[in-house]
């Protein structure tokens, strides 16, 4: 019935306002038929939209009001946009009732920002209305935003706000109390001056809300100004003693903790009170006790330690805030002697924890180890069985960062390489971990290393194995084709051995038993034959697959294999140095044996453009020069992920020398090379061959002599000798996140509000010819205000004239900044 | 300062949402959906705090409290204890129980204007202005008088529902 009405008000397009309103649905009908609708959410809400859309417009001032009172409801709850009722609202504001007001403030406080439009047509409605408003405290809380946005406002009433601080109504006191505590949040410098008055209400005051605001502003000030400690660490400690509101105390032990760590009476005392905050039973208390903790570790780490028990038992918290807290106070604790001892406890806990802090207690433990190119890691052994720990540890999922730094780890420090092989190829044997997606990388990391570093192997017929055990097909085809290129090179290493072995023939037999402690004479002929065979056996298969990466590294080590085979299999003589299988494997040796050496993150802007390069210009340009070079998507394969590049580069490198290009496709390839030499890098081994230097970036061992006396700390104990860690310049910490930088704007607006404090503060201290010139210039700026009627001039104005008065201002801030005055009571 | 209130049911509900910046009504909506998606993950009896950098920016805290079926939100920054911001939302729910004589959602859901006032009464612009629950309750009885005040001057009923109780 009452929809039936609804429905015939809606389409009498002339009705009347009295139809309107008779008819009109309440907010109380929107929540109720909201509740009751059956047409679903959606359709209900754009079905009173409609409705509220045809009110709005109404003349009526009750029937809008009710409107936009429902579009508020909508906006706030239901996420629908109201921008476009701005208008209304202020027609509703301007109304006389009460409630209707009431109804346009709340729409306005929802929806209005500095870019709606009729922002200026209230500005005097709020005037009008606050003068009729005697609520002062209200003021107040407007006047903080008034002086965001308008810092010349500032003057106005600033003087007001300072005579204020000494009122007896603990409401007032209460507002300007947090309204400077905002201010100092934004520029403590601004309000100094006042600190004698804010000393006042720490000593006298025992209101709880306006003592912690004080103290969040002594905060602020201490900062700058650390003479203020020595003054208001006394009354702060006995605030701590006395009180028994537990968030005064707590807003104590966080002042001294973080603004006045230096009092060490009130460092102590305030440990002390943390300590009884960490064995309370309520979560809440412990969590802000390890919290303030976690702020005094950075100068008392002795408070942390003191406190390791409690922290330690909080790891097992059902409170994953609280788990999270302690972790973070534990991997500050870390240094070189402890962290075997912290990594074990923390291990243990991952093991038993749920998936989502077994990672983090992971990720916490592999970057702190990792910090400062692994600064704390004396033991590299250890931290690399750490690191296969961890890819055992079930919820384990932090797969890139350890394959990251078993790469970097192998690539840095020559010292951990066999251990590296080790652990590597125990983690490639290892067939669980196939079948966890997380571990590829690892296990891509492995593959490499155990390629790579093969000379350090003890069983490279059992890597190989692993490397093409048949499970692998678990593994996505860019890893296999890391798998297959690592047993490549293992191949063409131990054929290498084999074919260059001094003593070969009986004695070599007799070795293999003792196969293990010296690989390099264990390779007989029988076990060469046979590792050659498993490779065929094992790559054949993958001969058709569909990835081309898989199938271009099997068909490079078949046609290896292929090469060399009917030699070995002929049972020549290794030594024959004339043999096709000797030369092939030897120049294959030749390949794999450059060493390879981190790469700084800012390598690349190292590099000077050369001269005519183009680097803006589009390449499909060339597609015209050279119509049928476009088969070459060379570039195509550059990859930017640093732990990648390394391995890609490897293996680019390896597979573009290896074959010497054939046919007509390596024809166009050099031609192209030839033609556009200036779109490619400059290879290394052009390099080396034309000038004799090794490469663009220092060799490990060649940067050990440099650095060596800066990576060894004089107060490192001398019973372990730390293996050499190359460290390149700065930007080899690429990893860390860039620091946000301050939106300009808003530095903008905080320093114009900061120096119009200080400007006030001056006036304060210096008289009234001051003010009235300030009064003057506000005088000014109004009248200049009226005269500007159209929005876009006025804009073009406000910049050129805020532009002047910055540099009129900034005479006066040299002025101030000189006399900042530090009140007496501090010296 | 505070930034934001909100007020939602156990199924991430919002019943009541006031925000102290300026925010379009669509980073509105992902914030509540956020917090609750949060809220609504953790057990009970544990600290009543939540990390939530990525979602409301550095150094903004939040606080929340469960009652039956609602959670009592509020997000803030450095400016504000955060005990001292549990204790606020304890005078809020003491109001609202003040209000309604043992507040429930419901109350909460077919009031909507009255929660307004209350709140306007405790927090206003992101400054907590009163924190004696007796205070407020004044207030809110004044404002209740001066809108029936100003109401009865009109003698058309307001609502469908005004006039279908006549």
């Amino acid at each position: 019935m009452v929809k039936d009405l609804c429905k015939t008000t809606g389409s009498m397009s002339s009705s009347t306002s009295l139809m309107d309103n008779l008819f009109q649905r309440s907010l109380e009908d929107l929540i109720k038929g909201f509740r009751l609708q059956l047409l679903g959410e959606s359709a209900f809400i754009s079905r009173a939209l409609d409705e509220i859309r045809r009110e709005i417009k109404v003349t009526d001032p009750s029937t809008k009001s009710t409107a936009l009172h429902k579009l508020t409801y909508l906006a706030a709850l239901h996420g629908v946009d109201m921008s476009w009722a701005a208008f209304h609202a202020v027609e509703v504001v301007s109304s006389s009732r009460f409630q209707q007001k009431r109804i346009g403030y709340q729409a306005i406080t929802q929806s209005f920002n500095d870019q709606t439009s009729v922002l200026l047509l209230i500005t005097n409605q709020v005037r009008k209305d606050l003068n009729s408003a005697n609520k002062y405290e209200k003021s107040v809380g407007v006047v903080l935003r008034v002086f965001e946005k308008y810092p010349d406002a500032v003057n106005v009433c600033f003087k007001r706000l300072v005579e204020n601080l000494q009122s007896s109504d603990p409401q007032i006191l209460s507002a300007v109390v947090g309204l400077f505590c905002e201010l100092a949040a934004k520029d403590p410098t601004s309000c100094l001056p006042l600190a004698p008055e804010f000393y006042k209400i720490l000593l006298d005051s025992r209101n709880n809300w306006v003592l912690i605001k004080v103290l969040k502003i002594f905060a602020k000030l201490a900062s700058i100004e650390p003479r203020l400690g020595k003054k208001v660490a006394e009354p702060i400690c006995e605030h701590m003693r006395r009180s028994v509101a537990k968030s005064l105390v707590f807003e104590c032990i966080r002042t001294v903790v973080s603004s006045l760590s230096d009092h060490e009476a009130a460092v102590k005392l305030a440990v002390a009170k943390i300590r009884e905050f960490l064995v309370e039973d309520d979560p809440n208390l412990k969590y802000l006790g390890l919290h303030a903790l976690s702020i005094v570790s950075s100068k008392h780490l002795w408070a942390v330690l003191e406190n390791k028990e409690a922290v330690v038992k909080a790891l097992s918290d059902e409170d994953p805030n609280v788990k999270l807290e302690a972790l973070h106070l534990l991997m500050s604790m870390v240094n070189e002697d402890n962290v075997s001892e912290m990594s074990r406890i923390l291990m243990n806990y991952a093991l038993k924890s749920d998936p989502v802090f077994c990672n983090e207690i992971i990720s916490s433990v592999l970057s702190s180890c990792s910090r400062d190119v692994y600064e704390i890691i004396v033991d590299f052994d250890w931290y690399l069985s750490l690191l296969g720990e961890m890819a055992r540890i079930p919820h384990c999922q932090r797969g890139e960062e350890i394959e990251h730094q078993m790469v970097d780890i192998g690539v840095r420090v020559r010292d951990a390489r066999p251990q590296l092989v080790r652990v590597s190829c125990a983690l490639l044997i290892d067939p669980a971990l196939l079948g966890n997606l997380f571990l590829h990388p690892i296990l891509a990391a492995a593959a490499w290393v155990s390629g790579e570093y093969i000379e350090f192997s003890k069983n490279p017929y059992e890597t190989v194995e692993a490397l093409l055990q048949p499970r692998t097909d678990l593994l996505p085809p860019s890893i296999r084709a890391i798998y297959i290129h690592s047993a490549f090179k293992l191949l063409v290493f131990c054929l290498k051995s084999y074919l260059s072995a001094e003593e070969p023939t009986s004695s070599s037999l007799s070795q293999e038993s003792s196969f293990g402690s010296s690989p390099m004479n264990a390779f007989t002929h029988e076990s060469i034959l046979n590792l050659v065979n498993v490779m065929e056996l094992g790559l054949g298969p993958l001969f058709g697959t569909y990835d081309v990466e898989v199938q271009e590294r099997v068909k490079n080590v078949l046609g290896f294999i292929g090469m060399i085979k009917q030699e070995i299999a002929e049972k020549v003589n290794p030594q024959d140095n004339e043999t096709e299988a000797y030369r092939v494997t030897a120049f294959m040796d030749d390949v794999f044996s450059e060493e390879l050496g981190p790469v700084s993150a800012t390598a690349q802007d190292k590099v000077c453009v050369p001269d005519g390069l183009e680097l803006k210009e589009n390449l499909r340009d060339l597609e015209e020069i050279c119509g049928e070079s476009d088969s070459v998507s060379y570039t195509d394969k550059i990859s930017f992920s640093v732990s990648k590049l390394r391995i890609r580069d490897e293996q680019e490198a390896s597979s573009s020398s290896s074959h010497p290009p054939e046919g007509a496709a390596a024809a166009s390839l050099l031609e192209h090379r030839k033609r556009h030499g200036m779109y490619y890098l400059t290879s290394q081994k052009d390099e080396r061959n034309s000038n004799g230097t090794p490469s663009d970036y220092p060799l490990a061992n060649e940067l050990a002599n440099e650095l060596s006396l800066d990576s060894f700390n004089p107060k490192r104990k001398p019973s372990k000798a730390r293996p050499v860690v190359v460290k390149l310049d700065e930007g080899d910490e690429s990893r860390i996140a860039p620091k946000a930088e301050k939106n300009p704007e808003t530095v903008n607006g905080d320093e114009s509000l900061s120096r119009a404090i200080q400007t006030a503060l001056l006036a304060k201290n210096k008289g009234k010819e001051l003010e009235e010139e300030e009064s003057s210039r506000i005088e000014n700026h109004e009248s200049s205000e009226k005269t500007k009627r159209k929005k876009k001039k006025k804009k073009k104005k406000n910049e050129e004239r805020s532009s002047k008065d910055k540099s009129r201002r900034q005479g006066e801030v040299a002025s101030v900044s000189e006399q900042v005055i530090i009140p007496d009571f501090l010296l | 300062m505070i930034k934001a209130v909100m007020m939602m049911n156990t199924q991430g509900k919002p019943r009541l949402a006031k925000f102290y910046d300026y925010l379009p009504v669509e980073k509105q909506q992902e914030l509540i959906r956020g917090v609750f998606s949060v809220l609504c993950s953790r057990p009970e009896n544990v600290s009543n705090f939540l990390e939530i950098d990525s979602l409301f920016g550095p150094d903004s805290r939040l606080v929340y409290k469960h009652y039956a079926t609602l959670y009592f939100v509020l997000v803030f920054d450095g400016s504000e204890n955060e005990l001292a911001m549990l204790d606020l939302i304890q005078v809020l729910v003491e109001t609202l129980d003040k209000c309604f004589s043992n507040v429930c959602e419901l109350d909460i859901v077919f009031n909507y204007s009255k929660m307004h006032a209350v709140l306007d009464e405790i927090v206003f612009g992101g400054q907590v202005l009163e924190t004696s629950s007796v205070e407020v309750m004044k207030a809110v009885e004044e404002i209740s008088k001066l809108e029936a005040a100003s109401n009865s001057i009109s003698l058309v009923p307001k609502s469908v529902s005004g006039w279908r109780g006549r």
